[in-house]
């Protein structure tokens, strides 16, 4: 069987720790909003700190390393095959039918997840990030002057952090099932471990046509 | 190695030397920290058979003490708040004794003065100041009950006829040994309010007098020691930090000796400044809302001593078996129940109330209207609120009370309670003529009817400040059920009663059913792919 190498190391680190620090806040983070008590409110608060400046601080690494090896490309939106992907995972892959899209290095994630994964990118972690800084903030907020920061309810902050941070627990199990569903349930966490993706012996005739044309 | 042994034993035989040589010199034990010793002063080698014949020696030296007094809300028992009520034990009715008007002669043995009396001329005369009861140092000035403020002189037989004794003080040996103010001679007052230790504050009782770090850090006898003077830092007599007046919210910063500051030296950011948590700055966030004593203090009534927490008067009257008003004790000696006073509820190591508190508070004056639609009464009542901007969280004791009142003319009432006559109610248990005779002292209309109406009162809690690991942890208040759960206008993360219930609903339901709709696609997947096979 050929294997193709998709997932880079850094990629792959960024990508995992990445996740340990999501589920770890995920869980820290209801904690403190109150939904539990299982570290304890001071240890959840202190370590949901922790882990925000950690994960920031691997965002930096991360966004320096999709524009300097152009891999920010690859969340480029397309909506080439998307209905082709969407009646894979509704009917296809009940019956057996073949994947539309065929991974590539210059294309690694499908439609879908482009879509996904930029919605991730440019909504949902945003919405965490700057209502996560200003909950940290807050009480710094008025001496700076600006009348929108300055008169920031604390109360509005959190129902935005606490918004949020659902979307990204709803992201996170669908996200999770769907690493499952390549041509074996464990096919794609493996690739995303090892950075190598095993080509698949019955190649889809759309595979081709599932790549964006606007690869440079 | 032997030259070694040698010159250590020159330097052990030098050291033991010059200690012992340390030892025997003489007078350098004690040094004086006054530059007088008042066992030496001519004016104080006499004989003073009253009161005021000590303060004339006093007033002989300090020229200006008793002037400096007579400005005093100590002096004065007066203090016009600047909402324009007329306040001070002479003014207010309380929920505990109610009020001191016609009962001087057993409430002015907490007076700084000798034979206080109602009228201008009494407060004017600088001789009735009473120096000692402030600057005691032997412990032995005794101020008894029942003599208008005077200690005694004589061996007196008190009550009359009782054939109980009580003993002469030594005024010229107290005069002799006279000092700064000491948690003893502050607290022979302020720890007994309300008729008995630890009684009325909660935060203030006889176990300050000595207490350890756990009850008290910076009063901790074995460690910093602090006097009440160490806070309430007095000049001219004046001393700060008075409840009538108080600072709910101190913005400024810490206070440098020496320089002028127009703030109270009492708060505690008058030493701690704003941001005085080192170790974790996160909690320096919170001083913006949150007073220091709420998580500084985390139970009063810690000592040992238990506090009242009510006061029913509605049922006192009853009398033993022997004619005598009936006492009853709870296992710790302490009285749940007297014929004089009705029944109490006493409790130790009590969790506080929680409030908004901007340093204004209302009183209900003998003069106003009250209503037994609308009950509790508030003797007192603690401004503000989460959006004024001048308010903290503060702890605060709030104490019930069920007490007399006059139905018909809706006021609160001055009862006379204390005395050796006929209308005293501690004497012959008749409301009626108690009450009557409180309100003629003070010129007020009673209708004849007595009735009783529940009251409260709140009492800040600022003493009895633990050690810093002693101090609240973040789920005491971050929790459902925590200890603001009802302190309103604020979001406490944590706190369950601030979510949002649409967004929490909402929420789980999004994550649940995504949870199923994964479930049911795999479950679907598993039977095909085995139909297939």
């Amino acid at each position: 069987m050929a294997r193709m190498y998709i997932f880079k190391r850094f990629e792959r680190f960024w990508h995992w720790a990445q996740a340990a620090l999501i589920i770890f806040m995920l869980a820290t983070g209801f904690e403190i909003h109150g939904s539990y008590t299982l570290l304890g409110w001071q240890k959840a608060a202190d370590l949901h700190t922790t882990a925000a400046w950690t994960l920031i601080g691997l965002w930096l690494f991360a966004i320096f390393w999709h524009f300097t090896t152009g891999e920010w490309k690859q969340y480029i939106p397309t909506t080439k095959n998307i209905l082709a992907v969407m009646n894979y995972y509704s009917v296809g892959i009940f019956t057996g039918a073949p994947h539309p899209f065929r991974v590539t290095q210059l294309a690694k994630h499908n439609p879908l997840q482009r879509l996904a994964y930029l919605l991730v990118k440019l909504f949902i972690n945003p919405l965490i990030w700057i209502s996560g800084l200003l909950y940290l903030y807050y009480n710094q907020l008025g001496a700076t002057k600006i009348a929108a920061l300055a008169g920031l309810q604390l109360g509005s902050i959190a129902l935005v952090h606490t918004a949020a941070a659902f979307m990204m627990l709803a992201f996170l199990i669908g996200h999770l099932y769907l690493s499952t569903t390549g041509h074996t349930p464990l096919a794609h966490i493996k690739a995303m471990i090892t950075g190598w993706e095993d080509q698949h012996e019955a190649e889809p005739e759309l595979a081709q046509a599932a790549t964006p044309g606007r690869r440079g | 190695m032997r030259t070694g042994i040698f010159m250590a034993a020159v330097m052990a035989s030098m050291l033991l030397v010059t200690s012992a040589q340390a030892a025997a010199e003489p007078g350098a034990a004690k040094l004086l920290k006054s530059t007088a010793d008042h066992s030496k002063f001519k004016e104080l080698k006499q004989v003073f058979n009253s009161g005021p014949e000590v303060t004339k020696a006093c007033l002989s030296c300090h020229t200006e003490a008793a002037k400096q007094i007579q400005k005093t809300e100590h002096w004065n028992w007066e203090y016009k708040s600047p909402e324009g009520q007329l306040l001070g034990k002479r003014h207010v009715i309380n929920n505990f004794c109610t009020s001191i008007t016609s009962n001087e002669a057993d409430c002015a043995a907490c007076h700084i003065g000798y034979g206080f009396k109602e009228d201008k001329a009494f407060f004017a005369t600088e001789t009735n100041v009473d120096c000692l009861v402030c600057h005691d140092t032997t412990g032995k000035y005794k101020k008894p009950i029942g003599f208008d403020g005077n200690p005694v002189t004589k061996n007196t037989e008190f009550p009359p006829g009782s054939g109980k004794i009580i003993k002469a003080v030594d005024l010229q040996s107290i005069a002799q040994h006279v000092g700064k103010s000491s948690r003893t001679t502050c607290g022979a007052c302020h720890f007994y309010g309300g008729g008995g230790d630890g009684v009325k504050h909660g935060d203030l009782d006889s176990s300050l007098e000595a207490p350890e770090k756990a009850l008290d850090v910076h009063m901790d006898a074995d460690g910093n020691n602090f006097v009440c003077d160490t806070c309430h830092d007095t000049q001219g007599h004046q001393v700060p930090g008075s409840r009538y007046a108080p600072t709910a919210q101190d913005k400024g910063e810490a206070h440098v000796r020496g320089k002028h500051y127009n703030t109270s030296p009492t708060t505690c950011q008058a030493c701690h400044g704003q941001a005085p948590h080192k170790k974790i700055a996160k909690l320096n966030d919170h001083t913006d809302k949150v007073a220091c004593q709420t998580c500084h203090i985390p139970k009063f009534a810690r000592g040992g001593v238990p506090t009242k927490m009510s006061w029913d008067w509605s049922t006192s009257g009853k009398r033993g078996p022997d004619g005598k008003p009936l006492v009853k004790k709870n296992a710790d000696e302490y009285e749940v129940y007297n014929g004089k006073k009705g029944d109490f509820v006493l409790a130790e190591n009590v969790v506080p109330q929680y409030i908004w508190f901007n340093g204004k508070v209302k009183y209900t004056l003998r003069g106003d209207k009250i209503e037994a639609s609308n009950q509790p009464v508030h003797i007192n009542s603690f401004e503000g609120s989460a959006s004024d901007g001048k308010s903290l969280i503060w702890p605060v004791k709030v104490f019930h009370g069920k007490q007399a009142y006059d139905p018909v003319n809706k006021t609160l009432v001055v009862t006379h309670l204390a005395g050796e006559d006929d209308t005293a109610y501690w004497e012959n248990l008749n409301w009626k003529k108690a009450v009557a005779a409180g309100m003629a002292s003070v010129n007020a209309p009673f209708s004849g009817k007595v009735d009783f109406i529940e009251t409260d009162s709140t009492w800040p809690i600022t003493h009895m400040v633990a050690p810093a690991k002693d101090a609240l942890h973040c789920q005491d208040c971050h929790a459902a059920n925590g200890r603001l759960e009802k302190v309103p206008g604020i979001y406490i993360p944590g706190r369950v009663s601030d979510h949002n219930r649409l967004l929490d609903t909402a929420g789980w339901a999004i994550a649940a059913l995504t949870l199923l709709g994964v479930l049911g696609h795999g479950l679907g997947r598993i039977v095909l792919s085995k139909r297939k096979h």
